[in-house]
Parts: C-alpha cells; sequence; structure tokens
C-alpha cells in the first residue's frame, strides 16, 4: 500500500486538517508497515516543509511555483493525479474542507477511481478499506467499500487524531508538473479569511446561540465565552434569516456540519435540521429555558434556565477554573 | 445562453430513518420526498441568469418516476424543459456523473447549476465530476455569481472566510445557501406547467466504484445530565472534571 496525503495550506500556513490526515497515514504506516508520502502545493511554501517533515512520511513532494500562489483547483488537481501515476499510489487522504472536496473530486475523475467523501471513520482490515459516512442528516451511517485499485478519501475535520512528532526525517522531492492556460481557467483571485477567531468548521469548541438568545446584542455573551475557550461561535439558522448572525456561522442542514470536542448549544430548540449539523459532536451541552425543549434529548449536560443570566456565570466560572 | 440546472429527488429533512430488509439503504415507505433545498438555489440561479441574458433552461434529473414531482415543480417554478433520466438500479455519484455528462453533451450548455449537495447521502461532488467529465471549470459552494459576457465571477465560501474566484463560460456553479432568495411557483406557472411534458429517456450503466455495504443508525447515546439554573458551578466543574472539554 502506499499512501498519500494532500496536505492543505493557504497563504503559507499549513492547516490543522491536513495533520489529522497525516495522523492518519502515520498510523496506517505504524500498524500495516505502509509508505507515505505528504504532497504541499503553492508558492514559497519551503518553510512547511520543517513543518511536516518529522510525522514519519517517506518523503514531502514539494510543489512549488509562482502560479500556484492561488488555488487554481484544475491545476492542483493535475499535480496531485500525475504525482499520484508516477509515484505508483493507491491510496490518497485528503481533508474534507472546501478545498480538499473539490481537488479530491477532481482527481477522482481524472483517475475514475472511487471517493469516499467526508469519512467520520475509516478502518483497514482484511486488506481492504471500510469507509464510514454520515447520511441523511447525521440520521444515518454507511459503511462503503471503494472498488478501484486507486482509492480515494477524504477525512471530516476534527475526527481524526492530528499526527504525532517522530525521530526520523522524510525527504524533500521537488516536483515539477507541466501547467498550461488550461489549467488555469478558473482561479482564485483574493481570499479573506477572519482572523483571530477559530472557524466553526475547524474549532474544537463551539458555543451556538438561537432564538432564546432574545437579539443580536445578546450574543456578546456568546462572544465572550467564545473568547475564553478559544472557540468559534455557531448559529441556529432562525438567527441566521434574522440578520442576527452572518450566514457563515449556520450550523445545521443547510450550513455547516460540525464535529468539535465540546457543543455548547444556548437558546437553541434543537430541530431536526440543527440536529443535522452538529449531532455528531463529541460532547453536547445545552442551556435552554423549556425542560422539553428537544435538544435535551441529544445533550450529555444540559442546564435549564435563562440564558442571559446563565451565561455570563458561565463564563466567570469557566474562567476561574482555567485561571484566566 | 443555454442553461442546464440539475436536480435531485430527496426525503424531507423531517423524515425519520429506518434501515430497510436490504441493510444498505432506508426503508421508504412513509418517506415524504422533496426537491432537495439546494436545488432550489441552482434553480433560481439558472432563472436569473436566462432573465438576464435569454435562452433556455433545461431540468435534469435521474432517478425513478417519482423524480417527476421534483421536475414538474422546477417547471411551475420557470423552467422551459425536464428530463427524466430514468432508472432505478443502484448508481455511485461517479455513475450518475457519467450518465448525466452524456446528457448534457447534447444540449452544449454555456452554464450548468447544480445544488451544492443532496441531503440523502451528502456526496457534494456530483457537480464537480461533471464539469470534469466536460472538461470545463468549475467553482463550488458559491454565494454569489456575476456573469459579464463569458467571463465569471464568484464568491464562495471557504473555511473562515470566502475567496473570489474568476471563471468563465462554459462553467460549472454549484450553490450554496445565500445565493440568492429563491422563488416560489406562480399560480401561472403551476397551470403553465401541466402542459409541458417531461421528456424521458434511459442513461448508460457503468461500474460501481463505490459500494455500499451496511447502513445503520448511530447510537447517539448521550449521558442527558440535566441541571437547574442555579448549578452553573456544577455543570462547569463537571465539564472540566468528568468530560474534560476544556
Ligand atoms: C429545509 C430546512 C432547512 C433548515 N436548515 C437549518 C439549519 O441548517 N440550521 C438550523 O439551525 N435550522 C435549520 N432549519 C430551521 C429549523 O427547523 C428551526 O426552525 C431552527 O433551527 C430554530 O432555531 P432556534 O432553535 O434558534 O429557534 P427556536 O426553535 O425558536 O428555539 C428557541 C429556543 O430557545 C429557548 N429559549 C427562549 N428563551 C430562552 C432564554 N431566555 N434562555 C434559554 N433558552 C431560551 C426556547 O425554549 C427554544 O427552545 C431548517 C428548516 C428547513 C425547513
Ligand atoms: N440524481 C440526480 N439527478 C440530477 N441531479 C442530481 C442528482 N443527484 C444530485 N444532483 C445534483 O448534484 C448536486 C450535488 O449532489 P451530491 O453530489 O449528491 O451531493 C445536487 O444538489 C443536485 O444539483
Amino acid at each position: 500500500m502506499k499512501i498519500l496525503v494532500f496536505a492543505e495550506q493557504r497563504e503559507g500556513k499549513l492547516k490543522r486538517t491536513s495533520l489529522e490526515a497525516i495522523g492518519f497515514a502515520q498510523k496506517l504506516s505504524q500498524q500495516n508497515n505502509f509508505e507515505f508520502e505528504i504532497l504541499l502545493i503553492g508558492n514559497q511554501i519551503s518553510s512547511l516543509y520543517d513543518e511536516v517533515k518529522n510525522y514519519g512520511a517517506k518523503t514531502v513532494l514539494m510543489a512549488e511555483d509562482e502560479k500556484l500562489h492561488f488555488l487554481s483547483s484544475a491545476a492542483y488537481s493535475k499535480i496531485l493525479s500525475e504525482s499520484v501515476k508516477s509515484k505508483s499510489i493507491d491510496t490518497i487522504l485528503f481533508p474534507a474542507t472546501q478545498m480538499g472536496k473539490e481537488i479530491s473530486s477532481l482527481v477522482a475523475i481524472k483517475l475514475n477511481c472511487g471517493l469516499a467523501n467526508d469519512c467520520v471513520n475509516l478502518k483497514f482490515e482484511n486488506s481492504n478499506f471500510i469507509a464510514t459516512r454520515s447520511i441523511y442528516s447525521g440520521k444515518s451511517l454507511i459503511d462503503v467499500k471503494i472498488n478501484s485499485e486507486i482509492k480515494i478519501f477524504s477525512l471530516r475535520p476534527n475526527v481524526f487524531k492530528v499526527a504525532e512528532k517522530k525521530e526520523s526525517t522524510s525527504q524533500i522531492e521537488k516536483i515539477e508538473i507541466a501547467l498550461n492556460e488550461n489549467d488555469f481557467k478558473s482561479i482564485v483571485k483574493s481570499t479573506s479569511i477572519a482572523t483571530g477567531k477559530p472557524d466553526v468548521v475547524e474549532a474544537s469548541v463551539i458555543i451556538s446561540g438561537g432564538r432564546g438568545m432574545k437579539s443580536p446584542e445578546n450574543f456578546i455573551l456568546i462572544e465572550e465565552l467564545a473568547s475564553t475557550l478559544n472557540a468559534a461561535t455557531g448559529a441556529s439558522r432562525a438567527v441566521v434569516d434574522a440578520s442576527w448572525r452572518p450566514h457563515n456561522e449556520q450550523v445545521g442542514q443547510t450550513g455547516k456540519t460540525v464535529s468539535p470536542n465540546l457543543y455548547i448549544a444556548v437558546g437553541i430548540s434543537g430541530a431536526i435540521q440543527h440536529l443535522a449539523g452538529m449531532s455528531s459532536s463529541k460532547c453536547i451541552v445545552a442551556i435552554n429555558k423549556d425542560k422539553d425543549a428537544p435538544i435535551f434529548q441529544i445533550t450529555d449536560y444540559g442546564i435549564i434556565g435563562d440564558a442571559l443570566t446563565i451565561l455570563p456565570t458561565f463564563n466567570s466560572e469557566v474562567k476561574k477554573i482555567l485561571g484566566k | 445562453m443555454k442553461i442546464v440546472v440539475c436536480i435531485n429527488h430527496t426525503p424531507d429533512t423531517e423524515t425519520k430513518v429506518n434501515v430497510s430488509q436490504d441493510g444498505k439503504s432506508i426503508d421508504k415507505t412513509n418517506v415524504n420526498w422533496i426537491l432537495n433545498p439546494y436545488d432550489e438555489f441552482a434553480i433560481e440561479e439558472a432563472l436569473k441568469t436566462k432573465e438576464k441574458f435569454g435562452g433556455e433552461v433545461i431540468a435534469i434529473s435521474l432517478g425513478n418516476e417519482s423524480h417527476k414531482e421534483s421536475l414538474r415543480k422546477s417547471l411551475a417554478i420557470g423552467v422551459d424543459k425536464a428530463i427524466l433520466l430514468k432508472d432505478e438500479s443502484e448508481r455511485d455519484s461517479i455513475s450518475v456523473a457519467k450518465a448525466i455528462s452524456e446528457e448534457i453533451k447534447n444540449h452544449n450548455a454555456d452554464i450548468i447549476f447544480f445544488g451544492k449537495q443532496s441531503i440523502d447521502y451528502y456526496g457534494e461532488q456530483l457537480g464537480i465530476y461533471i464539469a470534469e467529465l466536460l472538461s470545463i471549470s468549475v467553482v463550488s459552494n458559491v454565494v454569489k455569481l456575476e456573469i459579464t459576457d463569458k467571463k465569471v465571477v464568484c464568491e464562495r465560501e471557504i473555511e473562515g472566510g470566502k475567496e473570489v474566484v474568476e471563471t468563465s463560460i462554459p462553467c460549472v456553479i454549484t450553490a450554496q445557501k445565500g445565493l440568492n432568495e429563491p422563488r416560489y411557483p406562480s399560480l401561472k406557472g403551476i397551470m403553465a406547467s401541466k402542459s409541458k411534458q417531461i421528456e424521458e429517456k434511459i442513461p448508460n450503466k457503468f461500474d460501481l466504484l463505490v459500494e455500499t455495504i451496511s447502513m445503520t443508525k448511530p447510537s447517539n447515546e448521550r449521558k442527558r445530565k440535566i441541571f437547574e439554573e442555579n448549578q452553573v458551578t456544577e455543570l462547569v466543574k463537571i465539564l472540566h472534571e468528568e468530560a474534560k472539554v476544556f
């Protein structure tokens, strides 16, 4: 088995989700003696070699070019599929991010091979991969297998363990794939990322507010708690539709699907469409004044009461414990 | 402008999911089916594009007879023509993509709209697959779209922010919530759609690259420890010491 991990970087920063994919490759290589390689694509990314060289990969492949500064999914997927061919790779791992999802799908067609997207579990048993995916709004799980020789998996953020540093050092290999105009027919012109705040898809702690927060101004209470816990802020659709919160915070059916370690739902009733986005969270906490709110059916820890009085106390208690 | 929109017919989000006898799919009894919610954004954008540039909008769906309901709805909303690629067999996303791309080739489409994902299998792939099968570019997860002449400028969501992507016609766009406000079928639209035919075709079959082995329900066992409003201190302590979440 020969594995390739696509390590996503943006603006020269390695994504944490990339380390999760590397972590899974590392586990496979330890348990089954598989070889794995890491592929980095971009411009001025040489310093990233140092960040990934101690995870036990045989080589770190670097495709570095000015033209690759901004993402072109056509060019990136060409580099990937050409590398897979030349290195006789049979398993490709992606983080299931926006970039990872688009590129992995393009690569699947280029190589005419199967792709299991957004896996929440992946096992290698009896010389076969079994991937678990969450479907029907998280109400069901399916196990799938891939029949083609080359297999692609993208891994849901926050589910797989990040890689651990090893003694050994990977070799570096520059790769050059001829690119032409056609590979840049679609290109990213600019990226704007809100800095300083973790994104809801990647955060390991999320505090979400719903209509029970009563007004947009009260979300300051959520933001304060989020800042204490270095958490991302999320929202129900009701408050996004009411323009209390930006759309990119929406969790659920028509919003983001998240699997943080801790999800705190504040003043959210727990409609099935909201659960669709967060029911796979590891620990769920709910604050709601209605003891019969459906959200309590799926919580690990719930507190019945007025969010507006509970949140400030909650925040100061957490600060005390964390010594902040 | 030749515009194609691909739509899926999916179980309503409120549907209770039970695993069927075969252990691999959902039990379809008592399931209410709807037009896939993201595809409403795709249809709306297709219609807006036609209103701006003229031309025709064709809706395509691959699936069984029941997909006609969603195709009929798309006609009522304002789509000009609907095609059902009638098929009951088990398929993976790539085989759906191959079959639909063969049909799209007959239409010389300038722009093809998809929803960002189907809410049944959460594939999030079909539009991207089809773009690559047709050798045209794709921008997925689009929340803003501007077309001038052949130039296409999109804004799309990425983790923690947004990205501006430029491409040109022909291309595939997959629609995310926020792209537009979908219109409802008007009474006039509903009446007019009744006289429109849904064309039926038999799509080709392809080898399965991804196969479902089994379907299960997640255990979702939760502790369900409930505290009162005056027990915040206890709750925080337990979260720290027992759950170890911070
Ligand atoms: C096709 C479709 C897609 C959808 N997609 C999504 C989606 O992606 N995400 C999503 O979230 N929803 C989605 N919805 C909407 C969903 O059905 C619910 O309407 C929505 O989640 C409700 O939001 P909420 O919980 O904030 O509001 P409500 O349901 O109004 O709940 C408010 C809760 O706050 C509690 N409360 C009130 N005051 C207080 C207080 N002072 N302190 C504590 N608690 C208080 C109440 O007891 C109640 O439980 C979708 C719906 C459809 C039809
Ligand atoms: N059977 C189908 N027929 C036509 N279009 C489909 C079908 N399934 C999915 N689509 C389109 O592809 C998009 C993405 O689907 P998916 O890759 O299944 O998540 C959907 O939002 C639809 O626009």
